[in-house]
């Protein structure tokens, strides 16, 4: 059969991580596992094909009955469910027409079943009764354990992939993410997400080229289909033609020159032209990202994210198993420092298990802070696990999304509590960590020389100041374009907040997003910012640029810059006055 | 061929879920076992009781009256089972 060549396609997303990959396509279905092939089954081998079905299922019943045979009798709603599971297995709809498919059609036992389960979903779908809907589940997990036993012997997960492609889902949970063999994945593609999404973060720490927020990736590319991602512009091509294969293969190999060059000196102290030394340390959220953090040459974890423990255990973790992260994080990173921001979920993380309230506008909800505040055991527990990692190394505590001098004073009367449970139970703890609180929101701002008067440091987090500053949800898209580190409102904020520390005699750390862009270096060293955390894969280019300032320069600079009124202007006048030292951009032609 | 045999009962779901996963589990499982098809109606509508997933269509409600049938006479005990589950509320009911 000869087929014509597909036509090269370019889809628009955002731009999840910078860099550019060429590989094929790898496309993954939901729960990540693989796109069901479809493939012809010879009539003589029918019998057989029919045989692995049924084998299938009966490994599957057999996994199942071990699962209600080890359960306590007390939970006897979730002992009927399952074995309703039990009787579905072999249901005449399920059981009957997939083998009943697979005869007819004349197909693989994978594809009859898919076939079969999806036309039982559409049954229920139409029926307007949501008990009955939702037993759609049902169907869906007994058929997804036959499936899985059908695909056993061949690698599903993609844990297992074992060829160097791009990955294509429609979202990658933290638990896909983390599963994967990142040594093997050229780049990430999905319709879902968002630049400051999970899976954006640790592409971008892992230096993984992608694009997020497709909308019609898995729609649109096919398993083994030839697809540039550029990372940096937010774009993918399908299926490109022979030119534009010509022309990203060489600005591919420009930005890997470029990369290796800065990467030789990342491990080099950040120490300006004319002599200031600055502290570059990293945002990370697993503890193995600790070796990106060292190869990439942090002098600390300056925004440890603790919510991923919280998120892949599908329930709250104990005092002890944080304990374990936080002291392993602790004597990993001794005697660089370790900053522990307690959780930050809600808001964009949103999590089933914890607050089952649809909030309106969970951005302006019972998020960070708040939410422990409220799930005060939930937040002891944890501020008491990082007490007692303090004990083996230099550990920072940082509260995020305080908005008023109350809530910092709730906070410490949790800390006063945590310390005297722990000292009743004789527990080896430090009970003078560093105290610091995140600067996120305009009323903090306002309120800094006060907060700094009660605390120990303060960390800037640009992502939701600018957010909240420009009251835009940076995850709309039609607002996306507000969302401005260098509008000189949001560098009032910053100039505001790092005054009032100084002031007040205590550190600033900058930890969002903009402290990884090289063209907001020269205004925050300007206004006097000495300690910034970033993505680990960031530091290298940042390292390279503060080599090449000079402070007094950006000192004048910024205050100059401080006089303008629009984004604009400034972008312009940075970039006329930088134009020497901005990195090379990959995006250039 | 044989002329098809009939035999049915009629009777009513009692409880307040209606007809939901696990009764018609058990009644799948009665079903079965039998000789030959048997039949649920609701209204016109018929399903196959063999099948979990063919009962669950019904979305029989609570008070909705259930006509069930066996085309084999030997089948008679096992409709009489089914219809006794019925009226027991598929021993559901808080007394």
């Amino acid at each position: 059969m000869t087929q014509k060549k597909p036509r090269e396609l370019v889809l628009k997303g955002i731009s999840g991580s910078p860099g550019i990959c060429i590989g094929k396509a790898y496309v993954v279905d939901q729960e990540g596992v693989n796109i069901i092939e479809r493939y012809p089954i010879a009539k003589t081998m029918l019998p057989r094909e029919i045989d692995r079905f049924k084998h299938a299922v009966g490994k599957a019943k057999e996994e199942h009955a071990r699962i209600i045979k080890s359960l306590d009798k007390d939970v006897s709603e979730t002992l009927n469910i399952l074995e309703t599971h039990m009787a579905l297995f072999k249901d005449k709809m399920l059981y009957g027409r997939t083998i009943e498919t697979i005869q007819t059609e004349q197909i693989n036992a994978e594809w009859a079943l898919r076939k079969v389960s999806r036309q039982i979903k559409l049954m229920f779908q139409q029926v307007d009764d949501p008990y009955l809907q939702s037993r759609v589940n049902d169907i869906v997990q007994v058929s997804d354990k036959i499936m899985a036993n059908l695909l056993g012997a061949r690698n599903i997960k993609i844990a297992d992939i074992n060829k160097r492609v791009i990955i294509v889902a429609h979202d990658l949970t933290p638990a896909d993410a983390s599963q994967i063999q990142l040594e093997l994945i050229k780049g990430f593609v999905t319709d879902r997400g968002g630049k400051d999404s999970h899976t954006g973060i640790v592409a971008k720490s892992l230096k993984i080229p992608s694009v997020f927020g497709l909308a019609r990736a898995t729609a649109s590319i096919n398993n083994d289909d030839i697809l540039i991602v550029d990372g940096s512009s937010g774009l993918i091509i399908i299926n490109p033609e022979e030119d534009t294969l010509f022309r990203y293969e060489e600005r591919l190999a420009r930005f890997e020159a470029y990369r290796a060059d800065i990467e030789r000196e990342s491990h080099l102290p950040a120490i300006t032209r004319d002599g200031v030394a600055l502290n570059l340390m990293a945002n990370i959220e697993l503890v193995e990202e600790v070796v990106s953090a060292k190869d990439n040459g942090a002098s600390g974890i300056g925004l440890f994210r603790t919510e991923f423990l919280y998120l892949d255990l599908k329930r709250f973790p104990t005092e002890e198993e944080l304990l374990i992260k936080y002291k392993e994080l602790a004597e990993l990173m001794t005697p660089q420092s370790v900053t522990i921001r307690t959780l930050d979920i809600n808001g964009d993380k949103f999590n089933p298990y914890i607050d089952p309230v649809e909030e309106a506008n969970p951005a302006l909800g019972l998020r960070a802070v708040r939410f422990c505040l409220e799930n005060k055991d939930i937040f002891i527990t944890q501020i008491k696990a990082i007490l007692r990692a303090g004990a083996f190394g230099h550990i920072k505590l940082l509260i995020p999304m305080i908005s008023c001098m109350e809530e910092l004073a709730q906070v410490k009367a949790v800390i006063r509590q945590a310390v005297a449970e722990l000292e009743r139970d004789e527990k080896v703890f430090n009970k003078d960590i560093p105290l610091g609180i995140m600067i996120e929101v305009p009323s903090a701002v306002l309120m800094a020389d006060e907060l700094a008067g009660q605390v120990d440091f303060f960390s800037i987090g640009t992502n939701d100041l600018i957010q909240y500053s420009m009251a835009i949800d940076r995850r709309n898209r039609r607002v996306a374009h507000l969302y401005q580190a260098l509008n000189p409102a949001v560098l009032k904020m910053i100039k505001m907040t790092f005054e009032a520390a100084h002031k007040n005699n205590i550190e600033v750390v900058m930890c969002g997003e903009m402290a990884g862009d090289p063209i907001n270096i020269p205004v925050l060293l300007g206004i006097g910012i000495r300690h910034l955390s970033m993505n680990p894969a960031s530091i290298p280019v940042i390292k390279k640029m503060v080599r090449d300032i000079d402070i007094e320069k950006a000192r004048k600079i910024s205050e100059e810059l401080i006089q303008f009124t629009t984004v604009q202007e400034i972008i312009r006048f940075i970039q006329e006055e930088y134009k020497d030292i901005l990195p090379y951009k990959e995006t250039e032609d | 061929m044989n002329k098809q045999i009939e035999i049915s009962h009629q009777t009513i779901v009692l409880n307040d879920l209606g007809m939901h996963a696990r009764p018609a589990a058990k009644i799948a499982q009665m079903a079965m076992t039998a000789d030959k098809t048997i039949w649920l109606y609701d209204g016109n509508t018929q399903v196959d009781a063999s099948s979990i997933i063919d009962i669950l269509t019904l979305c029989a409600k609570k008070g909705n009256h259930i006509h069930i049938q066996a085309e084999s006479r030997q089948d008679t005990a096992i409709i009489e089972q089914i219809k006794a589950f019925f009226d027991n509320g598929f021993g559901e009911l808080t007394p």
